[in-house]
């Protein structure tokens, strides 16, 4: 189980990567492992995006190193240009190369919207071809960035037909569903979260780790109830569970990992034997990933319920900065506790 | 120029309007399937430009561009299925009239209405080229309207910026739907503007064919040594609507009969006519593009419609099917 280092965060920014010791990683140094490897094994994969080249290593760092060992070429310098070079990489995906592009901020990549929905979503469906390109959006809260450095805006893109949707919540995982969706013949959108990325550590498997798009993962068993959750929300979710099960409230937690195809088998295993389900993610609550996950345990589930799904997400609000705003605004491990402790007593 | 090569340049364009016409009388008879766009007018911008390519080059033409599309492989059969929105269709019938037309096999990109955004995907080409170091070249048709996009300059930067292999052709047609180009810019040239994003730039008039083939073989053989990218501008009037439902009444009639007299095709029969091309010869061209245009008619319409069953397949990649929920 991934271990909680710390709870407080420097946005990222500054420090160095404490990648040393065995094979142990940060969920931030796991996505650059990934990259690094398969740069290694496919002269085809190369990178882009803002300010990602060089010692530099672009705005978290995730890149450091990279030109120096792959070169300009496999390692590009865009300019503030996000619809242009979304674009520029569907023509190189066409043409057989596998373009991973730093989104700087997932809250950037509206931007490119209209580059990832209408062109490259539709072309395989158009019978223009495939388009095997990777978006890495850092993505998510609690960092005290405001409303344009914190949203979670996976639900567009799920609604999208062509584009698949993965959302690591452990250092494994970022590994593991970057190198899949690296290899994915198909356009994927990968949520990294910036919370996560120097305050979560984790074993992660040396070389080839290949974690399958489409596979949820019971990161903890229990009889209770199943919280359904993913990326950054899974640690404050397995936080709950911990506290919940010294009350005698065994909750099992589902990591949904890929959000787009659903892992609607999983969802509807853990339901039926839990009979009661939370759904949990940062993003807002209305419209959100999770208001699909309710609907579908409704529909395929009901006669297993023991109690009306729940839902906990962010508010119907911007992400706002401050911090009893911010902590207001945004699921946690103890609103997980409370909503959780409430659905077993239903 | 060779004489084959003139009579080649007269048959594409000749295809290209052949088919528009019958095309159009079509859709008059009530008989088409949703709506569609004339190329009349643009035959000279689309053939001249595409038959500057070489085998290898990549092509990524727009609604206009018919002569583009049939000169660098589309066959009228696949494009006349395509329209009927058949099965025989380049897309099975998943995407509408000339966006569908795509065949990456044979180099073609097609486009989406929203028109810029053939243009960061030419240029993404064009880097796929440099990135394995191949002497390609990508071309990118768009049009005025499109030039006022904030893409549209995205694209030229980094064209400029990364030194890209990539032909942009602008088809000036002076009007974005029923908007004249002077009410949507003040930019007079945009040749002018594009300079200054570091491609190399020329005006030409859209309706002389060898004019805008000339200029096109200057662009793809500088952008094939590693000269960068080039930018043509190229002039003519859109000379009916914005698509078959539009009458274009708020175009000039004087506008349209100063360009109805330099039409490119009828023009450029009697500029060979005058070359000494003979009447007979031409006239054999003209009966071919009939023929193979009466003959795509024919496929599409015994063409089987798309299996209603099939609605679901190929959103992705083959092998890669989500597990229906």
């Amino acid at each position: 189980m991934p271990q909680v280092v710390t709870n407080t965060s420097n946005f990222g920014f500054a420090g160095v990567d404490e990648t040393a010791s065995g094979r142990e990683l940060t969920y931030i140094a796991a996505i650059s492992e990934a990259l690094r490897e398969e740069m290694r094994r496919d002269p085809r994969v190369l990178l882009l995006g803002e300010d990602i080249a060089g010692e530099f290593g672009g705005a978290f760092k995730v890149t450091r190193g990279l030109e120096a060992e792959f070169g300009a070429r496999r390692v590009m310098n865009t300019p503030i240009a996000e619809l242009g070079f979304t674009g520029m990489a569907t023509g190189m995906a066409l043409m057989g190369l596998r373009p991973v592009v730093e989104m700087q901020f997932a809250d950037f990549i509206s931007s490119a919207f209209d580059s990832i929905v209408q062109f490259a979503a539709t072309a395989h469906y158009r019978s223009l071809g495939s388009v095997p390109w990777v978006i890495r959006a850092p993505c998510d809260g609690g960092l005290r960035s405001g409303p344009f450095h914190s949203q979670n805006p996976e639900a567009w893109f799920v609604h999208t037909p062509g584009l698949k949707v993965v959302a690591p919540g452990t250092p494994a995982d970022a590994k593991g569903l970057l190198i899949a969706a690296i290899r994915d013949d198909n356009p994927v959108i990968y949520f990294e979260s910036k919370p996560l990325y120097r305050t979560l550590k984790g074993m992660v498997p040396a070389g080839e780790h290949v974690v399958p798009i489409g596979q949820a993962r019971v990161a903890r068993a229990g009889e209770s109830l199943s919280i359904l959750t993913y990326g950054a929300q899974l640690r404050e979710a397995l936080t709950a569970a911990e506290r919940l099960s010294l009350e005698g409230i065994e909750c099992e937690v589902l990591d949904l990992r890929t959000l787009k195809p659903l892992d609607t088998a999983a969802i509807l295993s853990s339901v039926r034997r839990t009979s009661r389900a939370l759904v949990v993610h940062s993003a807002n609550q209305l419209a959100g990933v999770g208001a699909e996950v309710a609907a579908f345990i409704a529909q395929h589930a009901f006669e297993w319920l023991d109690a009306p799904v729940a839902r906990l997400g962010g508010l119907d609000t911007p992400v706002p900065f401050s911090p009893p705003l911010e902590d207001a605004y945004r699921p946690s491990a103890l609103k997980i506790y409370e909503a959780a402790k409430a659905l077993a007593s239903y | 120029m060779t004489v084959a090569q003139q009579l080649d340049l007269y048959y594409w364009m000749q295809l290209a309007r052949t088919f528009d016409e019958r095309m159009l009388a079509y859709w008059k008879q009530g008989r088409g399937v949703g709506g569609t766009f004339s190329q009349r007018g643009h035959e000279a911008i689309a053939v001249g430009a595409a038959y500057a390519l070489g085998p290898g080059d990549v092509v990524s033409p727009m609604h206009r561009d018919l002569g583009a599309f049939l000169t660098r492989g589309v066959t009228p059969r696949e494009a006349f299925a395509s329209l009927l929105g058949r099965q025989t269709g380049r897309t099975h019938g998943r995407d509408a009239n000339f966006h569908g037309m795509s065949n990456l096999e044979r180099g073609i990109i097609g486009f989406i209405s929203h028109l810029p955004h053939s243009l960061p995907v030419a240029l993404g080409v064009a880097m796929s080229f440099l990135y394995r170091d191949e002497p390609r070249v990508a071309m990118a048709f768009t049009g005025d309207g499109a030039t006022n996009a904030g893409l549209y300059h995205e694209v030229l930067n980094m064209a400029g910026l990364y030194c890209a292999p990539l032909v942009i052709i602008v088809e000036n047609n002076q009007y974005a739907y029923s908007t004249p180009c002077r009410q949507a810019s003040k930019v007079e040239s945009i040749a002018a503007h594009a300079a200054g994003y570091g491609l190399r730039t020329t005006t030409v008039d859209g309706n002389d064919v060898e004019a805008v083939h000339a200029v096109a073989i200057a662009a793809v053989q500088r952008a094939r040594a590693g000269g960068g990218p080039s930018l043509i501008e190229a002039h003519t009037l859109r000379m009916l609507g914005h698509a078959v439902h539009d009458g274009a009444e708020y175009v000039p009639r004087e506008l349209l009969a100063a360009w109805e007299a330099r039409d490119p095709v009828i023009g450029y029969r009697r500029t060979l006519a005058a070359s000494g091309a003979s009447a007979k010869q031409l006239d054999e061209i003209d009966r071919r593009c009939r023929e193979e245009v009466e003959d795509a008619v024919a496929f599409a319409e015994s063409s089987p419609w798309p299996d209603p069953s099939t609605v679901t397949r190929d959103v992705y990649a083959v092998g890669q099917e989500p597990p229906s929920s």
